[in-house]
Formats: C-alpha cells, structure tokens, sequence
C-alpha cells in the first residue's frame, strides 16, 4: 500500500489501514484491485480502478493470469489433435473455435469444397445452439452480478437443455473436440434430431420468460440504460464486432457479408440497435437468440443422410465412435476390423491417428462469427504433419481493450455492467 | 499487335522452368536424409536427400483469377494501393495470393504510411485491422521475425492481408496503435512472445507473460518445456520429446 498527496493506492494490505492511511492525507483519489478473484470479473480479470468518491476516474485491465500456452503447445501435436485444444480457448463458444481452426486447416489443404453437406449442415446447427448457450450465461452472470438471481438460475436452466442435446452428440458438456479437419467427429445419435425439436419447441416460451423479466424492468433498465455507451466510431477504432458492434447500430455480420459452411443458405435477419448502451447489448443478445433458433429449424430441414466426414481416406478420420451402454466410445466394429480382419486398415488408422497428414505449405486467415464477435483463426503450415504457427483472434481479447472506453467518467456500479456487457471470456482472453 | 503478344507469352513460357528452378534452389532446406533420423546413421539410402521448404511465393499480375470469385476485387485494391502510394510504391516488396488471398509485403519502414493509406483512402477503407501475428522463421536470415497483419473492409466487404519482418538481430517495426487503436494489445502480444519492438506503441510491456519473465516464449528458440509423465511403469516424454514425423 502506498499513499502519497494525491493518491492512495490500496493495492495489498489491510482495509483498516487503508482508511487510517486515508484519514491521514489530503488524497481525494483510491486505486483498488478489482480482480483478479473477483466474482464478477467473469473469471480472472483484474481490473485496476481509481476512484474519485463513487466515480470511475480511471480503468485498467490486465489479463494473463489464465494464459495456458495453447498456441504454442499446438505446434507440438497433429493437425487433428489441435481441436482438443482451441475447444478449451474460449470454453463458452467451444464449437466457433473448433470450426474456425477446421476451417483454416481445410482452408490450408485445399479441401472446402469437398466437406459434406451433412457435415456443414451439423457444424452450423452446432454453432447455433451454442450462439444461444453462450448468450444464456452472458445474460445470466449478467444478472448475477446487477444481484437478480432469478434471471441467473433461469439463464443456467436454459442452457442445461442446449448442454443435454451436446453431451449426447459428441458425448460431453463442453471442451468437445467434435468437429473436426474434414467434416464433423461423427453423426448425430438417434435421438438428437427429436431432443433438438423439443428443445425448438420449447425455448421461445423460455426466451419469452427472459425478455418478460428484463426487457421491461425499471430495475434492470436503471441500471443498463446509457451505461458503458460506446458508439459506432469508438466501435471501429477499437476494432469491435459482434454483438457490441450491431447495438451500437452497424449490422455487420460475417454470417452475411462472408458467409461460411453454407450460411448463405440459410434465412435469417441480423438484429441490430442503435443504442450503444449495455441495454442495446441485451436486446441484440436475446433477438439473436430467437434468430437462432430460426437457423436451427431450417438445419433440420437440411439435413439429409449422407456422410460425415471428407471422402478422402488420407484426411479422414479412419476411426468411428459408438454409443455404447456407459456412453460414446470407440466401435466395436472397428476394432474388429482392424485388429482381425484387416492389416492394411490397422497400418492405416495407425499411421493416420499417431503421425496425421501433411498440409500444403502456405498461410491463410479464416474467420467466422462466433457468439462475441469475430474469431479468427491465422494458420502457418511448413508442409508438415503439425502447424507451423496458430494464432486465434479472440473478440474477447480485442473487446476488454474498450473497458476504459466504456468506464471512465462512470461510477464503479456501472463498471460491472461494462465488463459484464463484453461478456468476456478469460480462457479465451489468454489463450 | 497479337503476334507480339504471343511471342511474348511464348519467351516467358520458356523462360518458365529456368525461373523456378532458381527459385526451389534458393529455397532454404528443411531437412536432410530420409525419416528425419538424427540419432543413428540413417541406413535408407536416402542420406544425401536434400528436402527443400516452400520458396517464397512472388505472384504476378493479374492477380484477380477469373474463375475464382473469392480474387474478384485483388487487381483493384492492388491498383488502388499502388495509387494511393504514389512514389512510395516501392514499399511494397512482393505480393503473395494463394488461397484465394492477398497478402501484401511491405518493407516495415512504410507500415504506417500503408496502413494509413488502408484506413483513410476512400478507395480502400479497411475499417477494421484485426491485430498483429508474429511469426518466428529463425531459418530466414535477415527476416527472421514476421508480423501479419489482416485488414477488413466493412465498406467494400474485402479482406486482405499485410505482412513485413524484421531481423532478429534489429527487432523493431514501428507500431500503427496510432492508426488502428485496436492494435494496442495486439502489439503487446507480439512483443511479450516473439521480442518484436513496435517503435512508437504507447506501453508496450508484456501482456501475458508476468512482468519479470525472461524470454519470448512463442519463438522458436524457446523450448515448449514439461516433465516426463510416470504412467502404470511406462514413462511418456514431453511433447517436445516425442518421436515426430515432419
């Protein structure tokens, strides 16, 4: 702790002897430490604050205190293996990171054209479901944090039915590692298709819920509106997108202006507000919601039987999965086949699974439109069996550098609502 | 006039194949022998095998590929830069699309006035720089450290990309945080993992790493790091250890 004529800085220490310190000096301003264990930093964010009284004077973010070394450990494994790690970037859009490194790998080999309808169809049902899991908990910490727990445990209920449909397709909760170079890990179970109806049954009535309890509230509204304003030039110089960048009026979305995996397919509209304030957010958050689930019923449509995975045996991967009585496994029938009944299969699957495939030498930049704004995924190939470098462009990472922005001038109230209103995400953030 | 061209065309077309000849034998070599065997002698036959990495790609005009829609607007955003550039048109070293994208080299003294020149034209206009990418070749002399940088225009819907290097032995690139602000942290990433000094960046410190930490961790120098694993009395090395194929 130091305090001097005109500041004291209660980094560390004692509260007591903060305010004894503080009686003691003519100092007006307080900086604090917020984060980084904090419950509203939305994981390890540490935000420095000084205040005046109950004004924001200054914000600084530092992150790093989740940084895992993904990038770097990428360049150790297989080009395949590399999905079980983005999947752990941003651990709430699992599914944007897993689609945006495919499609960078297949980018890098040459293979867009070739994925499979079915796949394409299921990567973006896939990513739909998550957009809407994603704004669920942004909306429900949200709510969490302004002290309004219905909306919280509502938000978490809501997403538990989205979780359920993803522990039965790929056979977990989160950190999927389910799509994958060439196509998608594997079909849908029996099942999936039904449980996804349901839940397009049931979840305008839950969203209806949400927006009854929010888009009206005084409450809410006393604390949303005009906070955190960042308008639409601010937006473009701190290179903002995503859900932050259409409340604050623009409708950009990558969906529309650079489609990927067929979206140009689907009917949907970009929601859009003019507001630029934490409220604007909300209402483009849960409208993009309802669009969603638009997405959603089209891909059920769409989804004619087919194949999975590219038809190329020297991409593909050669091993399929079952769903066995304790969950998803490994194929009885595969294993039969390549451990009794074919040599070839099993030098196949063995030097495809251990030592992977080569990609063509060369770069390339892909980006898609993850539930935070856009995710891009930069990817170096030596012509190897393992990338050369990977680089994610993470929205939230971009996003935090717009708290100052948004704070300064606030009081410290309304710095929850800025940060919570990024929606960030520290595993993201640090990679 | 067509007969010109097409003898032209022809003395090109001939000149083909002496051209990358020189160019694959200026591409620097990966590795030697068969299997990547470093350990024992390597018995295959293949000792004296010389594997050669990709040269670097100088792609000639056009650069907009009819059959292929995503090129559609490189020739105008190629003549527009060049333009825009005016005597500084040198800048620009080499000019790279593959995979349907464009990548503009640019000698890193230029950077600012290019990505000026990017954001402000009303011609170009990439509103959006979506952050920097350093890259470690540690086997290109004199270039070892690259910086990417890609662009995106909501105007004109195009993206493209700009890349400059700089040696290991001078690392600095001036820095265009004053230009595209999103670029504040992007550049500090940089910094805190290839050791890039982006001249002119307001605080550039390290943003992941701890404050006091040595080293650049995401060069290719610096070792991944981890312990063997114990598992059931067989030991697993760490990844950096393992058998590779490449």
């Amino acid at each position: 702790m130091t305090v001097t004529e005109d500041y004291i800085d209660a980094s560390g220490g004692d509260w007591d002897d903060v305010i004894e310190k503080a009686q003691a000096t003519s100092a007006e301003r307080l900086v604090v430490n917020m984060g980084p264990q904090h419950p509203s930093t939305h994981g390890v964010l540490r935000l420095i604050l000084t205040l005046d009284g109950e004004t924001c004077t200054e914000a600084r973010v530092a992150i790093g205190y989740l940084h895992t070394g993904i990038e770097k450990n990428m360049e150790f494994r297989t080009w395949t293996q590399g999905t079980t790690f983005v999947t752990r970037m941003d651990y709430l859009t699992p599914l944007f990171n897993e689609t945006v490194y495919c499609l960078a790998v297949e980018k890098l080999l040459g293979v867009e054209d070739r994925i499979p309808d079915r796949a394409n169809v299921i990567r973006v049902m896939m990513m739909e479901l998550n957009r809407m899991a994603s704004h669920f908990v942004a909306m429900a910490t949200f709510g969490m944090e302004l002290g309004a727990t219905t909306v919280m445990t509502n938000g978490f209920r809501e997403r538990e039915m989205i979780l359920d449909i993803f522990e039965l397709v790929t056979g977990l909760r989160m950190n999927h590692a389910y799509i994958r170079p060439g196509g998608v890990a594997q079909d849908l179970p029996p099942g999936a298709v039904g449980k996804v109806r349901e839940l397009l049954e049931e979840m305008p009535k839950r969203i209806g819920t949400m927006r009854k309890l929010l888009d009206e509230n005084p409450v809410y509204l006393a604390r949303t509106q005009d906070v955190a304003y960042l308008n639409l030039p601010g937006c473009m110089a701190l290179g903002v997108t995503g859900p932050l960048l259409r409340a604050s009026g623009l409708a950009y979305d990558l969906r529309k202006a650079k489609p990927y995996c067929g979206y140009q397919d689907y009917e949907f509209d970009v929601p859009v507000s003019d507001g630029g304030d934490v409220y604007a957010r909300y209402r483009v958050r849960i409208a993009e919601m309802e669009e969603s689930l638009k997405i959603i019923e089209q891909c059920l449509d769409k989804l004619a039987p087919g194949p999975v995975m590219i038809e190329d045996a020297k991409i593909g991967w050669p091993a399929k999965l079952a769903l066995g009585p304790d969950g998803m496994g490994n194929s009885p029938d595969h294993i039969a086949h390549i451990m009794s009944s074919s040599m070839e299969a099993l030098i196949h699957h063995f030097k495809l699974v251990t030592e992977g495939f080569r990609v063509p030498a060369g770069q390339v930049y892909t980006a898609v439109e993850s539930a935070k704004g856009e995710l891009g995924c930069y990817a170096v190939s030596d012509g190897g069996t393992r990338p050369y470098r990977v680089h994610f462009r993470d929205p939230s990472f971009t996003h935090l550098q717009s708290v100052a922005a948004m704070c300064e001038g606030g009081t410290v109230a309304d710095v929850i609502a800025a940060v919570a209103s990024i929606d960030p995400v520290m595993g993201g953030v640090d990679r | 006039m067509s007969t010109d061209n097409e003898r032209e065309r022809d003395e090109e077309a001939a000149r083909l194949p002496d051209r990358l000849g020189r160019e694959r034998l200026a591409a620097p070599i990966k590795r030697t022998g068969m299997f990547g065997t470093t350990t024992t002698g390597d018995t295959s036959g293949f000792g004296r095998l010389q594997v050669r990495g990709s040269a670097p790609v100088s792609s000639q005009r056009p650069f907009t590929d009819p059959d292929d829609p995503r090129t559609a607007d490189f020739d105008r955003v190629a003549d527009d830069l060049e333009a825009a550039l005016g005597d500084a048109a040198g800048a620009v070293e080499r000019v790279e699309v593959a995979r349907g994208e464009i990548t503009f080299h640019v000698r890193r003294e230029a950077l600012p006035d290019v990505a000026r020149i990017l954001r402000g034209d009303p011609a170009l206009r990439y509103e959006l720089c979506l952050g920097v990418i350093g890259v470690h070749f540690p086997e290109q002399e004199g270039r070892e450290l690259h910086a990417v940088y890609p662009f995106r225009s909501i105007t004109h819907n195009s993206e493209i990309r700009v890349a400059t290097t700089c040696p290991d032995t001078d690392r600095h690139i001036p820095s265009i945080v004053s230009v595209y602000p999103t670029n504040d942290w992007h550049e500090r990433e940089v910094w805190d993992f290839f050791g890039i000094v982006f001249d002119g960046h307001p605080a550039l410190t390290r943003i992941q790493m701890p404050d006091d930490w040595h080293g650049h961790p995401q060069r290719k120098d610096y070792p991944l790091g981890g312990i063997p694993v114990e598992y059931r009395g067989a030991t697993v090395p760490p990844p950096d250890q393992r058998r590779s194929y490449t």
